[in-house]
């Protein structure tokens, strides 16, 4: 995949939630390889705007665009080229950890054959791979959503609090994760409140005005 | 596999497992069906003609009742918003759960037909006909449902409003299934005109009912 000039365009987005809104006039560029993080205080709309890159949201004004995709997959919509790891796990509770694991890399279209066990000795969860998802704890969890990531290869990654739920071990191979997939040409956006790990990401500050 | 296939397999997965509803939709019905003859008392003649109209409200309401989970459990643990993130067109995705569910919880509900129908009297060569109008009509069932199984998607107790919704629209499949059962029965009617519509139906609710419910499930996103 050429991802030299790839970049993830977000022009004056707005985004109305009930009436309110919640945040407007948001402008960034991300190139290929680079990081961003949303911060701001609760409520200021991090999560929203992670929902509207995503495609689950729809924007009251603005756009979001993902340009210079090589070859047919230009013309792929975002959301389709983006990972997004948000507050719930999507995890089936009678379904094993690996049954749920190949489930989404089935879905979400892993080119080729999805590397599944890797994926989950990447997040230590192979040990646990025919347990229900039922009894796995929260961290466990989580761990399985970033498995998701590392499963099916997709540029975009839109991070919702992703170091919540995970222990100081995961938390570091969460970030060694993040370098490889920037390493690689991929974009990173992700909402947090404290520091995930990376230097010197960019930084956007929502609700700064009030 | 295909996104598609894969989506069938994991719900067709999901309901036989610990908390799935796969055989709920046919055991109520084998349930409601039985406390007919107890209500109505052991005359023969009446529960032979109104057998069939009992059996379909039966299967109306079974198949009712097990879709309300339908799109609200994905919504509740987040696997609604991925399943909206594939390149797999939303009207697909929905018509891959509406497939499985039927696969699961009305077909259950067609094979075991013929054991109730002994006990509303119906005659053993009529049942095989009873049970082609419902394996005919519970797909449009299944796939009206899953409009209203979108729309009450966000609400916390959708299912009595999704009964609300979606019963009305079942009119027409009600009377030409219960139509042709009758028909096949009791006569003199014949079997194919009834029996044609409701293939119609089907395939007509085939169509429409993946694109609404995938509309219906784009506004509850807001």
């Amino acid at each position: 995949m050429k991802t030299d000039r790839m970049q993830l365009i977000c022009d004056s987005l707005a985004c109305e939630r009930g009436g309110r809104q919640v945040f407007a006039g948001v402008n960034f560029t991300v190139s290929a390889g680079e990081a961003m993080v949303v911060t701001g205080r609760n409520g200021a709309g991090k999560s929203t705007l992670l929902r509207v890159i995503a495609g689950l949201l729809r924007a009251a004004q603005g756009q979001v665009t993902l340009t210079g995709l090589a070859g047919a997959a230009d013309e792929a919509s975002l959301p389709e080229q983006a990972h997004y790891l948000g507050h719930l796990d999507a995890a089936k509770p009678s379904l094993t950890v690996r049954e749920n694991l190949t489930f989404w890399a089935d879905f979400l279209g892993a080119s080729g054959d999805p590397a599944i066990d890797t994926a989950l000795e990447a997040v230590e969860l192979d040990t646990l791979a025919d347990l229900p998802a039922a009894y796995l704890s929260a961290g466990q969890k989580r761990r399985l959503s970033i498995a998701r990531l590392l499963a099916v290869k997709r540029p975009v990654w839109l991070l919702d609090e992703p170091t919540s739920a995970l222990d100081a071990p995961s938390q570091a191979r969460l970030t060694s994760f993040m370098c490889e997939h920037l390493a690689g040409g991929g974009f990173i956006v992700a909402a947090t409140h404290g520091p995930i790990g990376l230097d010197a990401p960019r930084e956007l500050r929502m609700g700064a005005a009030g | 596999m295909t996104a598609f296939t894969s989506l069938i397999l994991r719900d067709m997965r999901l309901s036989v497992r610990v908390g799935g509803g796969a055989l709920m939709g046919a055991l109520f019905y084998f349930v409601v069906v039985s406390m007919i003859p107890f209500a109505i008392g052991p005359d023969l003649n009446l529960l032979a003609r109104i057998g069939p109209a009992m059996l379909w409200i039966g299967a109306l309401l079974s198949t009712l009742l097990a879709l309300d989970r339908l799109f609200a459990s994905d919504h509740d643990d987040g696997s609604l918003d991925l399943l909206t993130m594939s390149s797999l067109p939303l009207e697909l995705t929905v018509a891959a759960k509406a497939i499985a569910h039927w696969l699961t919880t009305a077909l259950p509900l067609v094979i075991i037909t013929p054991v109730l129908g002994l006990m509303l009297n119906i005659e053993l060569s009529a049942m095989g006909y009873v049970a082609l109008t419902l394996l005919a009509g519970t797909p449009s069932l299944t796939f009206i449902g899953l409009i209203g199984a979108a729309l009450s998607v966000t609400l916390r107790r959708g299912g009595l409003l999704m009964a609300i919704l979606v019963l009305p629209l079942t009119v027409p499949v009600l009377i030409f299934g219960v139509a042709a059962a009758n028909a096949a029965i009791v006569g003199p009617a014949p079997f194919g005109p009834p029996f044609t519509i409701l293939c119609a139906l089907s395939l007509a609710s085939f169509v429409l009912g993946p694109f609404a419910a995938a509309a219906a499930l784009r506004q509850g996103q807001e």
